[in-house]
C-alpha cells in the first residue's frame, strides 16, 4: 500500500466515527524474536527501565530452555521466530474513553458471542477491561473502584503509576525461569490486568476481563497480577472467546495471585478460544501458567475454570499454601471434542501448618478429544496436619476419545490426610433414552446430563458466568452424539 | 388408541416377538402377563422407541399415526409414557429440572405455552401428593440414591405430571413391598380416565388386585397366546405359566 492510499484510508476512517467499515488496522511487528523486539515492546509502553531489564533477563533464560515434552498432547514444533510479538490498534492516542467510542465491530463480535458488553455493564455491575489485540480498549467503573481504593488497570498503566507494587510482586509467584512458556511470557508480555485490593477492603464488584485474539499469527502474551492485601476480598472473572481463524495461534499467559493474611481471591475462567475444525486444523495453543500464593495465615485462593476451547490446553492453576490455615481450591471442567487436547490440573503445595486444599476436576471427552488430568499434591515437612481432598471424574462420549488421570502425591509430613477419588463413566445410552422418553431432544438430553456431571464446579462460578458456561458446554458438544 | 398388528421384532438377530397383535382402546387398562423371556419388556421398549430392537415386520399405530417412524422424544411428546423397569440415575440433574424440560417440550410440541416456574411448581406439588412423596424429592438428582420403591414411585409421579395418553408400566410392581405397591396402584388408579390408556406389563397377578384391568393377555413365545378378563390372571396365578405353554398351540390355532 502506498502512502497516499494509506492516508486516504485513515481520513475515511476518521470521518466514519460512528462505525468503521473495515477491520481495525493492526500495527504489527514482523515475525521474529530477538533483544531488539523486546526493547521495542518495552519502549512502545514507555516502561520503567527495571521492567526492560527484567524482560531481557527472562529472554536470556528462555533462550537456554527447551519446550516441555511431558504433557499428554501432540503438536508440531512451534517456530517461535515465525510469530509476531506485537499487534495493536493503530492509533494509541485515539483509544476510546467509553463504550460509545469502542469500535462497533468489536461490540458486534461480543454480541455474537453472547457477551453483550453494554448489558454486562448495566445488569451485572461488572467493570470490564477488554483486551483487544494486546491493548486495552475499554475500562469502566474505575471511579467506583477508586473510591474503595481498589486499583484495577492495565498492567502497563500500573508500571507507570504504581511501579513500587509492580517491582515487588511481578514474578514473585511465577519466577521468570519457572517454565519455558512462563519465561517467554516474561520476555514478551504485552498486556494484562493489574489488581490491588488494600487492607480490609471487600472489592465492591466482580472484576472481569475479556481476552480475545484477532490478528492472524499474532501470539498473545498477557500477564495478570492480583494482590489482595490483609483481610481483603476480590473475585476476578476471566472470559476468553475468539473468532474463527484457520492458523494456529500461540497463547502463553501468566497469572500471578498474592493473598495475604485473611485475604481471599476467587479467580474464575471461562475459556472458549477457537478449538480448530473437526479435522484438527487451526485452533489456539493455550500454554498458560497460573499460580497463587497464600502468603499469610487464613488466606484463601480459589481457582474455577471451564475450559471448552483451544486446540491444546496446557494449564495448571496452582496454589502455594505458605500461611498456616491457608486454603487452596481448584474446580475445573475441561471439555475436549473433535481433535482437541487438554492436559490440565493443578498443584497444591502445602507449606504451612493446617493448610487444606480441595481439587474437583471434571473431564469430558467427545469425538477424538484427549483429556488428561494432571495434579500434584505436595506436603512439605513443616506442613503439619495438612489436608487434601481430590476428586477426578471423567465422562466419555463415544469410543474414539480418551481420558487420562495423572495424580501425583508427595507427602513429607506423616500427619497429612490425603483423599483421592476418581471415576470414569460413559454417557449411557440408558440415560439418553430415559431423558428422551420424557420428551427431551437428544441434544438437550446430552446437555442436561453433562451439566449435571459438572454441577459441583458450576456452583462455584458467579451466577452470570455459570449460565454462560452451561450454554457453552451445549454449543461445544453440538454434533457429539448420534 | 394403540393398534399393534403382526409385530415381529429381533434383538441381535434373535426373534423375540413373532407376530404380536394388540388393540388397546381409549380409557382401557390392559395387562400383559407372561413368563420371563416371553418378550414383555421388548414390547414395552419397542413402543417407547429404544434402540437395539429391530422391527422386521408389522405395524404400530398410535392415535392413527405410525408410531414406529417417530423418534423417542416425539413419541413422548405425543403422549406415550414408559415407566421403566429399571429407572436410570442421572447424577447432578434435579428431578424437577428433567420434568420441567420434558413437560415444556411436550407443550411446545402441542403448540401450548410453556409453564412458568410458579405454575409448574404448583402442578408438581399437587402430583406429589398422589404418590405420597415429599417435596425434597423434586430437588434430588434423578433417581440417584433412591431406594427401589422410591424409584418406582418417582416413575408414577413423572407419569402424573406428564399426563400421557398411553402409559406403559414395565414391571412397575417388581421389588415393591405391599405398602409401596398400594401407593403406586393408587397413583395409577387416580390417573385412569376416558382418554388415557394403560398397559401393565407384569409377571405377577398381585398388582392386578389393586389395578383392575379391562383385559388380560398372556404373552408366550413372542405372541399373545391367550386373552381374557381379570379372571384369566387369577387362573394363571393358580395354575402357573406351564398351563399356558402346554395349551399355547391350541389357543393360537
Amino acid at each position: 500500500m502506498n502512502s497516499a492510499v494509506k492516508e486516504l484510508g485513515e481520513l475515511v476512517g476518521r470521518e466514519y466515527k460512528e462505525g468503521f467499515v473495515t477491520d481495525i488496522e493492526a500495527d504489527t511487528l514482523p515475525p521474529g524474536l530477538d533483544e531488539s523486539v523486546i526493547r521495542f515492546l518495552s519502549g512502545k509502553k514507555s516502561e520503567p527501565d527495571f521492567v526492560l531489564q527484567w524482560r531481557l533477563d527472562a529472554f536470556r533464560r528462555w533462550q537456554a530452555m527447551e519446550p516441555p515434552d511431558w504433557a499428554h498432547v501432540k503438536h508440531a514444533p512451534i517456530d517461535f521466530q515465525a510469530i509476531s510479538y506485537y499487534s495493536a490498534p493503530k492509533r494509541d492516542e485515539d483509544r476510546p474513553k467509553s463504550l460509545d467510542e469502542v469500535d462497533p465491530k468489536l461490540l458486534e463480535t461480543y454480541n455474537k458471542l453472547g457477551i453483550p458488553l453494554e448489558e454486562q455493564k448495566a445488569l451485572a455491575g461488572v467493570a470490564v477491561d477488554a483486551v483487544f489485540d494486546s491493548v486495552s480498549v475499554a475500562t469502566t467503573f474505575k471511579d467506583k473502584l477508586a473510591e474503595a481504593g481498589v486499583i484495577f488497570c492495565p498492567l502497563s498503566e500500573a508500571m507507570a503509576n504504581h511501579p513500587e507494587l509492580v517491582r515487588e510482586y511481578l514474578g514473585s509467584v511465577v519466577p521468570q525461569s519457572d517454565n519455558f512458556y512462563a519465561a517467554l511470557n516474561s520476555a514478551v508480555f504485552t498486556e494484562g490486568s493489574f489488581v490491588y485490593v488494600p487492607k480490609g477492603v471487600r472489592c465492591p464488584m466482580e472484576l472481569s476481563t475479556y481476552f480475545r485474539i484477532n490478528a492472524l499469527n499474532t501470539g498473545q502474551f498477557e500477564r495478570t497480577l492480583i494482590i489482595a492485601d490483609e483481610g481483603s476480598y476480590v473475585s476476578y472473572l476471566e472470559g476468553c472467546t475468539a473468532p474463527m481463524r484457520d492458523e494456529n495461534q500461540l497463547h502463553a499467559a501468566v497469572v500471578e495471585l498474592v493473598a495475604f493474611k485473611d485475604a481471599k481471591i476467587k479467580y474464575s475462567t471461562v475459556q472458549n478460544w477457537y478449538p480448530g475444525d473437526e479435522e484438527g486444523r487451526g485452533g489456539i495453543y493455550n500454554f498458560v501458567t497460573k499460580r497463587g500464593a497464600c502468603r499469610g495465615d487464613n488466606a484463601k485462593i480459589s481457582w474455577t475454570q471451564v475450559e471448552t476451547g483451544s486446540a491444546i490446553t496446557w494449564k495448571y492453576p496452582s496454589v502455594l499454601l505458605e500461611g498456616n490455615h491457608s486454603t487452596g481450591e481448584f474446580y475445573s471442567v475441561a471439555l475436549t471434542n473433535n481433535c482437541q487436547q487438554a492436559d490440565t490440573g493443578t498443584k497444591m503445595v502445602h507449606i504451612g501448618e493446617h493448610t487444606s486444599s480441595t481439587i474437583i476436576s471434571k473431564g469430558i471427552s467427545a469425538g477424538r478429544g484427549q483429556n488428561a488430568y494432571r495434579g500434584l499434591v505436595k506436603v512439605l515437612k513443616g506442613a503439619k496436619q495438612a489436608r487434601n481432598y481430590s476428586q477426578c471424574d471423567s465422562l466419555l462420549m463415544g469410543d474414539r476419545c480418551g481420558a487420562h488421570t495423572f495424580p501425583y502425591v508427595e507427602v513429607k509430613n506423616p500427619t497429612a490426610t490425603i483423599e483421592h477419588e476418581a471415576t470414569t463413566s460413559k454417557i449411557g445410552e440408558d440415560q439418553l433414552f430415559y431423558c428422551r422418553q420424557r420428551g427431551l431432544s437428544e441434544e438437550d438430553a446430552v446437555s442436561m446430563i453433562v451439566n449435571g456431571f459438572c454441577k459441583e464446579v458450576f456452583r462455584e462460578l458467579p451466577m452470570e458466568f455459570a449460565v454462560e458456561a452451561q450454554k457453552l458446554l451445549g454449543i461445544s458438544l453440538e454434533g457429539a452424539v448420534g | 388408541m394403540l393398534k399393534i398388528s403382526d409385530l415381529k421384532v429381533t434383538v441381535d438377530g434373535k426373534a423375540i416377538l413373532n407376530g404380536l397383535d394388540l388393540d388397546v382402546g381409549p380409557g382401557e387398562v390392559h395387562a400383559i402377563m407372561g413368563p420371563n423371556g416371553s418378550g414383555k419388556s421388548t414390547l414395552a421398549n419397542v413402543i417407547a422407541g429404544r434402540d437395539g430392537y429391530e422391527v422386521t415386520s408389522g405395524s404400530v399405530a398410535f392415535m392413527g399415526n405410525d408410531l414406529l417412524s417417530m423418534a423417542p422424544e416425539n413419541r413422548a411428546r405425543e403422549g406415550v409414557f414408559l415407566a421403566f423397569q429399571y429407572p436410570v440415575e442421572i447424577p447432578g440433574v434435579a428431578n424437577i429440572a428433567l420434568l420441567k424440560e420434558g413437560l415444556n417440550a411436550a407443550r411446545r410440541h402441542r403448540g401450548e405455552p410453556e409453564l412458568d416456574a410458579l405454575d409448574f411448581l404448583k402442578l408438581v406439588r399437587e402430583k406429589l401428593r398422589l404418590v405420597e412423596m415429599k417435596e425434597e424429592f423434586l430437588y434430588r438428582s434423578v433417581n440417584e440414591g433412591f431406594s427401589g420403591g422410591e424409584k418406582k414411585r418417582n416413575e408414577i409421579f413423572q407419569m402424573a405430571v406428564l399426563e400421557p395418553r398411553l402409559a406403559v408400566l414395565d414391571e412397575t410392581d417388581s421389588g415393591l413391598d405391599i405398602d409401596a405397591l398400594k401407593i403406586v396402584a393408587g397413583g395409577v388408579n387416580a390417573l385412569r380416565s376416558e382418554e388415557r390408556s394403560v398397559i401393565l406389563v407384569t409377571h405377577y397377578q398381585r398388582l392386578l388386585d389393586y389395578i383392575v384391568p379391562d383385559r388380560v393377555h398372556v404373552l408366550a413365545g413372542g405372541r399373545i397366546v391367550r386373552s381374557g378378563d381379570k379372571q384369566l390372571a387369577r387362573d394363571l396365578e393358580e395354575r402357573g405359566y406351564g398351563w399356558i405353554d402346554s395349551s399355547a398351540g391350541a389357543a393360537t390355532a
